[in-house]
């Protein structure tokens, strides 16, 4: 175990696998040269030369369809899309080419890619670099999709999609990338996608939340820890397919849940998870589940507004209280 | 207005053998699309049909050079590629209609034709898209230090597409053994190159991006395997990639949901192209040259309709595919979501 940042467990993951397989090379904007807009691919040039780490011109649907026949084709390419928000100009080569390959291939062919980067909420970069982007892409059957909340995560995650057959969506954080954990140094270390995993044990109420809307609630979860509440907290850490079993199991025992996103809450992913623990634990549960999600709004620029859009710690205990309270809790 | 190009002598040389086999391959997938238009009539084919009829001297012609390890990949209308590069007509009837002995098990139907093994990466069906992708497979035989070429085709209406621009500029930039070739028919569905192009003369724009880029005949199969041919010797000795125009022409509407093709072209039009047709050209052409026989030409005849018959007996008799197959090949392995 090595205590590192989320950014250099991401770069230890990249290594390890480009070392492991030789079919494994990196491919987006500026990933060599420049080392990362955000650094996670600091020093791979250097290592591994421009042949597996490919700098592009800004082009991403043409860069990500390159990852996708690269991929028929028998390599494993690793596309970083230097923030997700610019995901949105390769979406149909993702949904209608990445995810749809080998169903509509009857299973001749399929694409072992992962398309990586920074996604969320983000400091002050308003309305078009701020934004929660798994919604584009958990709807869709053929697609994986992943968010790693700690530096350990990162790491077990981003070599499991990269050794994944299918196409992985794995979105990170510009927030995230300072925060430091333990990480396992061992190169065989990895953590299985759709499986969720309990980051705090508690018995009065289950809050489901992942990346920073998980830090959050952790320390309300603490702090109400000081009222008499015992707070479960279960990360999902892969939204698609979604460990459903834990979720469910952890809120037969807390009777209650909350779920916490940072995204806006329309149609989001607290709609799915609350939807489908009413379908299939609705006898266990004392009281409605609460979602606390994002405004349905654009993200602002000013720090007062932006501060509005996003769950804040008060509106997650205030959520967390009510269905405490529900049925004199 | 046509523009007729007068071909030279043929380079790579036709014996008897490969006229048969060219007039062969033209005549199985016409007479394959004919009757793929039939069973659509008769409700056996579903959704899209887009025909290949009049355009089979590019499939052909281009296919011909190409070794089984090289790949083609193809948008929707794409029956004629697939079968020029070697798949099973009977697998692809069976595609067609739905069942699953088809191809892609009957999940993919007309417009996603997929056949790995003989390297056919499918028919895709947003236009402009699977030109990255065809740049990536060539990104792929670059990276593992091959020789094998990949041959996309695509229609006119994906060059006005961002897509077809990015992978100009990115197979000249990393210098990808990609050979794209654009059948140009003139239409986008009823939109003429004229109202969807800054500049018709698509070629062109290989030179913006410095790629060898050249016109050719889309009616003169021998002319499309001699243009093609040159591009491929180029992609295998240094992975320069190639642009190349097929000058052609569908003698049907866009799809069978466009019978006629009237309200955007004149019939005198569609009456002077079919002069054009790329399997009386080639028949006439080898007949006067005696590669052929006129029983030649009739035994290549029936073996067509034989084939294709025998491949509409296979797809009627062959099963739908059971219901279980909704939820397969969606992951490699069964995710835990229902
Ligand atoms: C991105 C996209 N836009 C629109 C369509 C609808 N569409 C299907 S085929 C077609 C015309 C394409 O023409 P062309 O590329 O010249 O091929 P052709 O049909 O002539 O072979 C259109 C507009 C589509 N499939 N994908
Ligand atoms: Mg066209």
């Amino acid at each position: 175990m090595a205590v590192m940042t989320y950014r250099e467990a991401l770069n230890l993951a990249l290594r390890e696998e480009m070392r492991r397989d030789p079919n494994v090379f990196v491919i987006g904007e500026e990933v060599g040269l420049y080392e990362g807009a955000y650094k996670v691919t600091q020093g791979l040039l250097r290592e591994f030369g421009p042949r597996r780490v490919v700098d592009t011109p800004i082009a991403e649907s043409g860069f990500t369809g390159v990852g996708i026949g690269a991929a028929m084709t028998g390599l494993r390419p690793v596309v970083e899309m230097m923030t997700f928000n610019f995901a949105l100009v390769a979406v149909d080569q993702i949904v209608n080419t990445a995810a749809k390959i080998r169903y509509m291939s009857g299973g001749q062919y399929h694409v072992p890619i992962v398309i990586r980067g920074p996604g969320g909420p983000a400091a002050q970069l308003g309305a078009q670099h701020s934004q929660s982007m798994e919604s584009y892409f958990y709807h869709v059957p053929g697609l994986k999709v992943v968010r790693p909340t700690t530096p350990m995560d990162a790491k077990g995650l981003l070599k499991s999609s990269i050794r994944d057959d299918d196409p992985v969506i794995f979105i990170e954080s510009e927030t995230l990338y300072n925060v430091k954990g333990d990480v396992p140094e061992d190169p065989d270390f990895l953590i299985p996608l759709g499986q969720a995993i309990v980051r705090r044990e508690g018995t009065d109420v289950t809050v489901i939340a992942y990346m920073g809307m998980c830090y959050r609630a952790m320390e309300v979860a603490e702090e109400l820890a000081a009222e008499g509440i015992s707070v479960e907290i279960v990360d999902p850490r892969t939204l698609r397919p979604m460990d459903t079993e834990s979720i469910i199991g952890s809120v037969r025992k807390t009777h209650r849940a909350v779920v916490v996103e940072a995204g806006a809450g329309f149609a989001g992913m607290g709609s799915e998870i609350a939807a489908f623990i009413t379908e299939r634990a609705f006898d266990d549960l004392d009281a409605p589940v609460e979602r606390v999600t994002g405004a349905n709004a654009p993200m602002p620029y000013a720090r007062n507004l932006e501060k509005l859009k996003t769950p804040s710690k008060d509106r997650i205990a205030a959520a967390v209280r009510r269905v405490c309270y529900a049925n004199g809790g | 207005m046509a523009k007729t190009i007068t071909r030279q002598e043929p380079a790579l040389g036709v014996d008897a053998e490969l006229a048969r086999r060219l007039l062969g391959e033209m005549l199985l997938i016409r007479r394959f699309e004919e009757k793929a238009a039939e069973a659509y009539a008769l409700g056996k084919i579903g959704g899209f049909l887009h025909l290949y009829i009049g355009e089979e001297a590019v499939a052909v012609g281009a296919t011909s050079v190409l070794r089984p390890d090289d790949y083609a990949i193809s948008a929707y209308r794409e029956h004629g590629h697939c079968l020029a590069k070697g798949s099973d007509p009977r697998r692809a009837m069976a595609e067609l209609y739905g069942r699953r002995d088809g191809l892609s098990k009957g999940k993919g139907g007309s417009m996603h034709l997929f056949d790995r093994s003989v390297n056919f990466l499918g028919g895709h069906a947003i236009v402009g898209a699977h030109l990255p992708v065809a740049a990536g497979v060539g990104f792929g035989i670059k990276y593992r230090g091959g020789d094998q070429v990949v041959v996309c085709y695509f229609g006119d209406g994906a060059v006005p597409q961002g897509e077809f621009h990015e992978s100009m500029n990115l197979v000249a930039l990393w210098k990808l053994p990609v050979i794209y070739v654009c059948e140009n028919n003139r239409y986008a569905m009823g939109t003429s190159t004229e109202r969807a192009l800054a500049q018709t003369e698509i070629w062109q724009f290989g030179r913006t991006y410095g790629i060898p880029a050249e016109r050719v005949d889309g009616m003169d199969v021998l002319a499309v395997r001699e243009a093609v041919g040159r591009a491929v010797e180029r992609a295998r000795a240094d992975k320069t990639p190639a642009l190349i125009e097929a000058d052609t022409y569908r003698f049907r509407g866009h799809s069978m949901r466009d019978p006629a093709g009237a309200v955007y072209r004149t019939r005198e039009e569609v009456e002077r192209e079919k002069q054009r047709d790329p399997i009386a050209l080639f028949r006439g052409y080898a007949l006067a040259a005696k590669l052929v026989t006129d029983d030649d030409v009739r035994t290549l005849e029936k073996d067509a309709v034989d084939r294709v018959d025998e491949a509409v007996a296979f797809a009627d008799a062959s099963p739908e595919p059971p219901g279980e197959w909704l939820f397969t090949d969606i992951y490699g392995e069964p995710p835990r979501e229902a």
